[in-house]
């Protein structure tokens, strides 16, 4: 059930009405309930799936947190009798076992995973479970966390059930971490007024982005790729603009929602977006888009990697025998290669993806190699560190993601190559001649709608931007009648210029007077 | 504390009270007002408008009845008080909560209905469902049609709200919109939409032959509920078809639809038969090439079917009532003012 | 604490490490600065750092990072 469906507004409305009204300890049990209802509604049989990974997630996470709390018992009650050497053998002994379970659950749930995606690509018509790939993620996550000792394991089966399931995140995400997400969760809350209406506030603004902006944009998306041999040279162009606004306006549209919804029921949920448009770098741009899943793969990938003792040893060799500073870049590059390869894959299981990671991989390495010369750069010329070149660093960044992005739209790469090489071939601009962007699929009046909605946005980000405040805070900061009328303001752009429902074509009218 | 909160639940209310405000002007706005084109989509609303609703033969159907039969004749020459209950390509589901609904208002003697749209087992627009069930009052009626009707992707909110159905006419807004956006321009007579222009029939299509004759399930079971609504409800019914020449109307259907009225006893008159006693000219009497009826011919068919409704029906003549000639008179008057417009629009003489 | 100092400064000359207290939080330290300062310390204090001890909190100052080498040295 998609968030702009009909249906997921009801539900929306009947859980907000329940959640407040019934007795605060069934708040829990109707979030689970809700949950799994709205994941049952997409098909029963996905609940097989991710109660598979319910279960032996939190078994094993039990298992592996009793199994450690034992070993310490028992170097506690015997502190006097052990020595130091006597302690650590038994710990490591010990830790085997919680080895075992960690190893099992892990193998199991990604297992699960892979086969279902590596199906997927296979075979057409195969069941993939929804958000699979998130939920999956987040399950694992919180078994590394078990392991690690740095949370205690979720002993309640519903509780933890909850934390996974959780229906605004399962099909986009966030990637919740449980010691962010789980303290509200699942905790009882009050009615309040201030924050009800953030969250609504917050739904809003995120359907303003998803019906206003992304899904008119889609219309022409969808045409510019369609038809590669068709749209190139001077579309690519639009393509690339089109599709990663479009993307922007989509995801973290959605996430807004996701946020939104748990904010309104009083749970606070990490952001997974900060302004990513105005990074001004690559690297920066992956500390502000997709935040949940790029620190996912930093903590449990890639700092586990370049730290462990085969990078460290790794890292001694080539300080050795290459160069001092390969030492140190080594067991980093080589986690990054990793962690790009799984986040391509990641996002899709095609040739393409991968690709896209490998790029992805090769600007980072490129430019933290270049990143001396930069650091010259900007000592050199005072006016680097100016406004004008902050805007050129931004707009560079942009481009960049832009290109990157085209590799998400063709499953083949030459496609994608060739549609960029296409661009500057003689008259790829002659292609687009008299009115070509009012032919894939958008009018003038959409590309109006569009801009506006994009202006404002910009306004909004470009103010958080600057002064770190949220507009919402700044909103609220003003008397209700102001917070009124934003709201109702709002409320009625994405009502009308929304593009949902059988849009009213007028064409379909020309009666034909039978 | 406590007066805080009611200043709080005040405030609630009358923001909601607002918003649903704003929301409602903006759907009014946006909804089609069916007035400078497609008049057909405002037919449906107009029978609520009739101050008195006591008429003796109500007819239900699509174009083939609203454009065929005058009701303005049918007084003139024989005191019948009727109206038309049509609407655009409308199909028997429709015609049969139509004719519930009309009921709830009041029970006429007589309801003629045109047969031609058991050819039709489900909707097949989206846009003709809109222009039959927008125009519905709300009662367990419309809530039936809009169920029967579904082309698979109509949702009941958007009948409910149809703001969520009409807000992407924003960019096609007029000033009709503003102007018409609480108002209702009267678009027929009694349910009849008269055009005086004539296209000779010319040129029909010959018939393609179908590979099934029968009429759909759906179909029969909803003459079957139009038969018992009107045994139920002690009210004469008389089966039509109208003489028009295109769409075709083949021979294998009209053997079913005389089946079925010889089964029940239902008088079943096809217009096509009686073309040539009626003395229709299909050179002056169609607007559209055979399709419907101008007003010539659809005097010619109303005086047909008058003296029928009269004698075999006992319709009766109701000119003596003093209040319902009064208000003839004006209706009669706003018929032939209309005539008289469309003369000089069309250039006739 | 010399030797740490000398490791950070290896690392960010430019960075005044005795009082910058959100070394993370503030994007002084990236990924692979972390990376490389763990490697270093691993090499030169000769302790095991674990993947759950790389949270901000215990590299958002020097002080930070020292008491976590403490930490580590204990148990």
């Amino acid at each position: 059930m998609l968030f702009t469906s009909y249906g997921f507004i009801g539900l929306l409305i009947i859980l907000f009405i329940l959640y407040y009204t019934v007795p605060k300890k069934l708040q829990m049990p109707l979030l689970l309930i809700t949950s799994l209802t709205y994941y049952a509604m997409a098909d029963v049989r996905f609940l097989i799936f991710i109660g598979v990974s319910v279960v032996t997630v939190w078994f094993g996470a039990i298992k592996i947190e009793d199994n450690n709390k034992a070993i310490k018992e028992y170097v506690k009650l015997h502190k006097n009798e052990m020595s130091v050497d006597e302690k650590k053998a038994y710990k490591k002994a010990g830790a085997r076992k919680s080895v075992i379970f960690f190893t099992l659950t892990l193998l199991l749930n990604l297992g699960i995973l892979a086969t279902v995606k590596l199906a997927g690509l296979k075979f057409t018509g195969i069941l993939i479970p929804l958000g699979i790939s998130f939920y999956t993620f987040q399950s694992v996550g919180y078994l590394i966390d078990v392991y690690r000792e740095s949370i205690d394991a979720q002993r309640s089966l519903p509780r933890y059930a909850l934390f996974i399931t959780f229906f605004p995140q399962l099909i986009q995400g966030p990637i919740n971490r449980y010691d962010d997400l789980a303290p509200s969760l699942l905790s009882e809350h009050n009615f309040d007024f201030s924050v009800f209406s953030r969250g609504m506030e917050r739904i809003l603004w995120g359907y303003f982005k998803k019906l206003v902006i992304a899904d008119r944009l889609l219309m022409g998306v969808s045409t510019l790729i369609s038809d590669p041999s068709t749209y190139k040279g001077g579309y690519v162009l639009m393509t690339l603009i089109l599709y990663t606004l479009e993307l922007y306006a989509d995801f973290t549209g959605g996430i807004d929602i996701t946020i939104g919804i748990a904010e309104a029921l009083g749970i606070n949920m990490k952001e997974n977006f900060i302004r990513p448009y105005f990074s001004t770098s690559l690297a920066d741009y992956w500390r502000r888009w997709h935040i949940s899943m790029c620190s996912w793969f930093r903590d449990y990938v890639f700092y586990p990697m370049s730290t462990s003792s085969l990078s460290l040893r790794l890292s001694k060799w080539a300080r050795k025998h290459i160069s001092d500073s390969a030492g140190g870049k080594l067991p980093v590059y080589l986690s990054s290669f990793v962690v790009w390869f799984c986040t391509g894959i990641w996002h899709g299981t095609t040739i393409n993806f991968i690709v896209w990671g490998m790029l992805n991989f090769l600007v980072l390495t490129i430019s933290e190699e270049l990143s001396p010369a930069y650091k010259k750069f900007h000592e050199r010329f005072a006016f680097a560190d100016g406004p004008i070149y902050k805007a050129f660093m931004i707009i560079r960044t942009f481009i960049l993601v832009c290109v990157l992005n085209l590799f998400d739209c063709f499953v083949d790469v030459r496609d994608t190559v060739g549609l960029l090489i296409s661009i500057f071939k003689k008259g790829s601009f002659s292609l687009m001649e008299k009115g070509a962007l009012l032919n894939i699929g958008l009018s003038a009046a959409d590309y109006i709608v569009a801009g506006v909605a994009l202006i404002i946005v910009f306004i909004v980000s470009s103010s958080e931007e600057k002064d770190n405040i949220s507009v919402r805070d700044k909103l609220r900061k003003n008397p209700y009648p102001v917070r009124f009328i934003v709201w109702t303001l709002l409320l009625t752009a994405t009502l009308i210029f929304g593009i949902y429902g059988i849009g009213y074509d007028s064409s379909q009218f020309i009666y034909n007077r039978f | 504390m406590k007066n805080n909160k009611a200043k709080n639940i005040t405030i609630a209310c009358i923001s909601v009270i607002i918003v649903l405000g704003i929301l409602f002007l903006a759907q009014r706005l946006l909804m089609p007002k069916y007035v400078d084109d497609i008049v057909e989509g405002g037919m449906v609303s107009e029978y609520y408008d009739e101050k008195s609703k006591d008429f003796n033969v109500i007819f239900i159907g699509d174009c083939e009845v609203y454009e065929n039969f005058s009701p303005v004749t049918l007084w003139e020459n024989y005191g019948i008080n009727s109206y038309i209950r049509g609407s655009a390509e409308q199909y028997i589901f429709q015609s049969y909560y139509l004719l519930e609904d009309t009921i709830r208002y009041n029970k006429p003697d007589v309801v003629v209905f045109n047969i031609q749209s058991l050819q039709f087992d489900e909707s097949r627009s989206e846009a003709y469902n809109r222009m039959t069930i927008d125009g519905m009052k709300w009662s367990k009626y419309k809530l039936g049609c809009i169920k029967a009707s579904n082309t698979g992707d109509e949702h009941l909110i958007e009948y409910v709200f149809p703001i969520l159905r009409y807000h992407s006419r924003w960019n096609e807004l007029t000033s009709t919109d503003v102007e018409y956006m609480f108002k209702h321009k009267k678009v027929t007579h009694n349910g009849y939409y008269m055009r005086v222009d004539a296209l000779p029939a010319e040129n029909i299509p010959p018939a393609k032959p179908l590979g099934d004759y029968s009429f759909g399930d759906k179909a029969w079971e909803y003459l079957d509920k139009i038969r018992t609504c009107c045994e139920e409800n002690n009210i004469q019914l008389l089966f039509i078809k109208a003489p028009s020449l295109y769409p075709y109307w083949y021979p294998e259907w009209d053997e079913q639809v005389k089946a079925y009225a010889d089964k029940y006893s239902i008088k079943y008159i096809n217009f096509l038969d009686v073309a040539d006693e009626i003395g229709i000219d299909y050179n002056t009497d169609t607007y559209d090439g055979g399709l419907h009826m101008n007003l010539s011919g659809a005097v010619k068919c109303a005086d047909y079917i008058g003296p029928i409704l009269q004698n075999e029906f006992n319709v009766p003549d109701r000119r003596s009532d003093a209040a319902l000639s009064a208000s003839w008179d004006q209706k009669i008057q706003d018929y032939n003012d209309e005539i008289e417009y469309q003369k000089k629009l069309y250039n006739i003489q | 604490m010399n030797e740490l100092m000398e490791i950070l400064k290896s690392l960010h000359p430019d960075v005044d490490f005795e009082n910058e207290q959100h070394l993370i939080d503030d994007k002084i330290l990236d990924s692979m600065d972390i990376v490389r300062l763990v490697t270093e310390l691993t090499d030169k204090f000769d302790i095991k750092i674990k993947a759950k001890d790389i949270i901000p909190d215990n590299f958002n100052s020097a002080a930070a990072i020292s008491a976590l080498i403490d930490r580590i040295n204990e148990e």
